[in-house]
């Protein structure tokens, strides 16, 4: 287990540092001055130097790498070109919204997506299994953001139960926090809710006609124990996997999200910065994402290893 | 051993099929995986069901303990010491389940559920039936594996079912199927997964179980050499029917049914005596099993019978005492023109 | 990275297959459901700019304009009618699906080709570099392609064909791999054939079944994604009337023209239902061995 974690983290190092290159490439890859790219537009000329000297611009590409790695790695992501604040507090007061949101979807979304697999699955061409299929595939077409301008239409424009935007952080008023969180939350989490259920569903199906279900059953043990212990367990790792590839789904799913709920998160940071042309932001802000993303890749390698004796001891008597 | 022993309670066999048929709804139609067969099982009896793959066999296991897929339709009756399975409600079903009837199938290698360890798989038989704790059924379960010849069984039973080789998953299957000391054992080709040395070990397992605990076998299986290893009386299957039924010694000596014949041809002469040899393939009948989907009023072999005459298709030969001169009874046939006894 | 879910390889579809093929998916009603769906969107796509008004003329006598027998769809906040718009939007989705689709395909079949036929040193490298570009969030490549290029439908495209190259190349190369062992691929080799001979002619049509699965589902993913870029202003900009653009027009009116919000989103969600449900079809009868 312990030599498993050690090689994928080395993998996931590779994988970073790759990353990293690219976005330091990516950067030095704007037309023009990426200076003047850098400060903004209508910087002063020592504005511009000021920049060129921070990163070294006139210093050969290995060595500004070598220095942008040690900045970053020291925490210094540079300031925004708009309000000049160090793009690390901005950061900081941010990714904390985006987590929330996140958080609550995904607890929203397992929980959904993961009952109504494993019931779609169970009663597998009647009724429930119909409808929870049409659900999950009109949830897989919609987009997140048409769903969130028909959230609003319906709750907050006709219904007038709930803000149509805004946000409050949860330390100043937990209950107001959280009722503005509800809508956008649920928003976010329906495309994922419904991937879950179709591999949920699909990984059931697998594992209810597998043989140690038969055998399971011969034992003469209840079907909800059949179905929640010995088919659920090893349907996990699908929901995992999900779990994993949807991230970036997810992510992308905040950015919409929060841009509509006019949510003060990471992912309107984002969309404000490129249309801004605020570079040292997108260069900090895609490089976190890279980092989360492969960190929670990471992690669930090692979930999916955790579930999965074979991984956990190595191999067995018979390979 | 001579036909069905009865039941302790005198009352008829321990096990008793009669008229047992078996329906699959499939996409292309109505599949009759089972048209009818009748078998009966006495307390200790080991009993073949064998045939090709294809004849019901598989099926016919399967229906006793209430293990069909959805989809299937069953008919007949299947009772144990008296007592009617096929009606009984799911509940009730669940509690003879690895109570009074257990199975051990083929696969070793899948099934035994990967993400449990073997003493979980089979303490929780001990806890679901026998009402054990945790400790208790730890402790019985060391007994168990030692019972079916798991050296170390207490380090065994912390392992993974991906750290044991084949025979050994096989024999812990057998080890879950016999904790609740069941009166009946349905054993799914439980060697064919296996080397053949492994197989005679595992075949001296259930052979150990009946003599020591007293429990009926049913053994499904294609391999004639099994049969003659360890059985008392056989059921020779085809397309969904028994063909012929005798006590095992009666069968290899004096095949009646010429499918019998012709999978006894396929077999190495030295097998019967010995028990094991190289497995056999049962292909070598030429021709194919008919389709299951349709069920005519003939005999289902006669298009790749030897012996067929006209009359094989004009309609269907019932299973009827074998005409014979043998001293042991209990051999019926379902053929117009049976082979007259002169041995091989 | 996460274990991805690879296709596992069809058998090559001989041409008296096809129509059993055919019988088997057109008996399957949420499939024909999917291929109606697709061909409606075409046909939209296609035929609808011309058969209705021009989407960019301004009528500021019907401005926000609920439907009517002039405008069925209503009228936007400029007075443009909603369903020409409509029809128009329907062809830069189409653009951003299709095109973005056959790039990934073609740029990503010869590389996934190569690396699974050659193996050596050029196999470990590209799929190092695969998993790179997977641990790229696709919103990150539009991002900064549209931070480098501008935000345009050409970023748009490029960042979408992007995403979508991992998966081409890893299901040709796994494909790739699957016929190596085929017999008559070792045949074929024995036989002195060149190698593009032997991948044009033997392993491409392995290939054609799992990739024209991965395409059903790449292209409703492309058309939310241009749909959703182009919503946050990071795609194709107004006045080019892109659905997504359109629901950023009907997010300031929510109030005054809810219309307007609808009928773009069910657009959307039609187009990609249509190729969800036709990519569960084709995958059932294409490629029965991996799951929905």
């Amino acid at each position: 287990m312990i030599w498993f974690i050690l090689r994928r983290a080395g993998a996931a190092s590779i994988v970073l540092f790759l990353a990293s290159v690219m976005i330091f490439l990516g950067i030095r890859a704007l037309p023009g001055d990426p200076a003047v790219a850098m400060a903004g537009e209508e910087a002063t000329p020592e504005a511009v130097a000021a920049i060129r000297a921070q990163y070294g611009l006139d210093q050969p590409l290995p060595v500004q790498y070598a220095d942008y790695v040690t900045q970053t790695l020291t925490g210094n992501l540079g300031r925004s070109t708009q309000d000049k604040l160090p793009v690390a507090d901005i950061l900081a007061q941010r990714l904390p919204v985006t987590l929330e949101l996140a958080a609550i979807a995904i607890v929203i979304a397992v929980t959904i997506g993961l009952l109504a697999g494993i019931v779609a699955a169970v009663q597998s061409g009647r009724f429930f299994d119909y409808v929870a299929n049409a659900i999950g595939l009109v949830g897989l077409s919609v987009p997140h953001f048409w769903l969130g301008l028909l959230a609003i239409l319906l709750f907050s424009v006709t219904l007038r139960w709930l803000p149509a935007s805004g946000y409050v952080p949860f330390s100043e008023d937990p209950a107001g926090n959280l009722q503005r969180m509800l809508l956008p939350a649920v928003v976010l989490g329906t495309g994922f809710a419904a991937a879950l259920m179709r591999q949920t569903r699909s990984a059931m199906l697998g594992a209810l006609t597998a043989d140690y279900v038969r055998t399971a059953r011969s034992k003469g043990l209840s079907e909800r124990k059949v179905v929640a212990v010995h088919a659920l367990r090893n349907s996990l790792t699908t929901v995992v996997t999900v779990l994993g590839l949807q991230l970036g789904v997810l992510i992308s799913g905040a950015v919409v999200t929060e841009q509509i709920f006019v949510i003060p998160g990471f992912g309107k940071l984002t969309v404000d910065a490129v249309l801004t042309r605020n570079y040292p932001v997108i260069q900090a802000v895609v490089l976190v994402v890279v980092v989360g993303y492969v960190l929670i890749n990471l992690l669930v390698d090692i979930a999916y290893a955790a579930l999965n004796p074979r991984i956990r001891f190595g191999g067995g008597a018979d390979g | 051993m001579t036909g069905a022993r009865t039941a302790p309670n005198g009352d008829g066999p321990l096990l008793d099929i009669t008229g047992l048929a078996v329906d699959f709804d499939t996409e292309d139609g109505v599949v009759h995986a089972v048209k009818g067969v009748d078998l009966s099982l006495g307390a200790g009896e080991i009993l073949a069901l064998c045939g090709e793959s294809g004849c019901g066999k598989s099926v016919t296991a399967m229906s006793i303990p209430g293990l069909l897929p959805r989809g299937a339709r069953i008919s007949g009756s299947v009772k144990l010491e008296g007592r009617e399975l096929t009606t009984l409600p799911a509940r009730a079903l669940r509690d003879v389940r690895g109570k009074e009837i257990s199975m051990v199938f083929q696969e070793p290698m899948t099934s035994l559920n990967p993400s449990f360890t073997v003493g979980y798989q089979l303490g929780e038989v001990l806890r679901r039936h026998e009402g054990m704790s945790r400790g208790q059924a730890r402790a019985r379960s060391v007994e168990l594996l030692d019972l079916v010849g798991i050296p170390a069984p207490d380090r065994r039973i912390k392992e993974y079912p991906h750290q044991l080789s084949g025979g050994m998953r096989q024999r812990v299957m057998i080890a879950i199927a016999v904790a609740c000391s069941p009166k009946v054992l349905i054993a799914d080709e439980p060697t064919t997964a296996l080397d053949v040395t492994i197989q005679a070990g595992v075949l001296d397992v259930f052979r150990d179980l009946r003599d020591r605990l007293g429990t009926a076998i049913i053994l499904i299986t294609h391999d004639l050499s099994v049969v003659a290893d360890i059985a008392d009386r056989a059921i020779v299957m085809y397309a969904g029917r028994a063909v012929e039924q005798a006590p095992v010694t009666e069968l290899f000596a004096r095949p009646r049914h010429p499918y019998t014949m012709g999978l006894m041809k396929a077999l190495p002469a030295a097998v019967t005596a010995a028990g094991v040899g190289e497995r056999p393939r049962l292909a070598e009948i030429p021709g194919m099993v008919p389709t299951p989907m349709t069920d005519p009023d003939e005999c289902a072999f006669q298009p790749r019978c030897p012996r067929a005459e006209p009359d094989c298709t004009a309609s269907r030969p019932i299973l009827e005492k074998a005409v014979s001169e043998s001293p042991a009874d209990g051999h019926t046939v379902a053929c117009f023109h049976p082979l007259e006894g002169e041995g091989r | 990275m996460a274990e991805q879910v690879v296709e596992r390889p069809a058998a090559p579809v001989s041409p008296g297959e096809r129509g059993r093929l055919w019988r088997r998916f057109r008996r399957r009603p949420m499939p024909m459901t999917g291929l109606v769906l697709v061909v409606a969107f075409l046909v939209l796509a296609l035929a609808g700019p011309m058969l209705t008004r021009d989407p960019s003329a301004q009528d500021y006598n019907a401005i926000m304009m609920p439907s009517s027998g002039a405008h069925p769809l209503g009228t936007d906040d400029l007075g443009r009618d909603a369903l020409a718009r409509i029809a128009s939007g329907a062809r830069i989705s189409l653009q951003a699906g299709l095109l973005s689709t056959l790039l990934a395909l073609t740029v990503g079949i010869p590389i996934g080709l190569v690396a699974g036929f050659y193996r050596r040193w050029l196999d470990p490298v590209v799929m190092r570099l695969v998993d790179v570009v997977l641990a790229f969030p696709f919103l990150v490549f539009a991002v900064g392609l549209a931070a480098i290029l501008g935000p345009s439908l050409r970023g748009v495209v490029l960042a979408l064909s992007f995403i979508q190259l991992p998966q081409v190349i890893r299901i040709t190369r796994g494909e790739v791999l699957a016929a190596r062992e085929m017999d008559y691929v070792a045949a074929a080799i024995a036989d002195g054939s060149t190698d593009g001979h032997i991948l044009a002619r033997y392993i491409l049509p392995n290939c054609a079944g799992p990739l024209i699965v991965q395409a059903t589902v790449a292209i409703p993913i492309a058309i939310i994604g241009e749909a959703t870029l182009s919503f946050l202003g990071l795609g194709v900009q107004p006045p080019t009337p892109s659905w997504g653009v359109m629901l950023t027009t009907a997010q300031q009116y929510l109030d005054q023209a809810p219309w307007l919000a609808i009928w773009p989103g069910v657009m959307i969600a039609l187009a990609t239902l249509g190729f969800n449900l036709l990519g569960d079809g084709l995958r059932d009868v294409l490629d029965p061995r991996s799951g929905t």
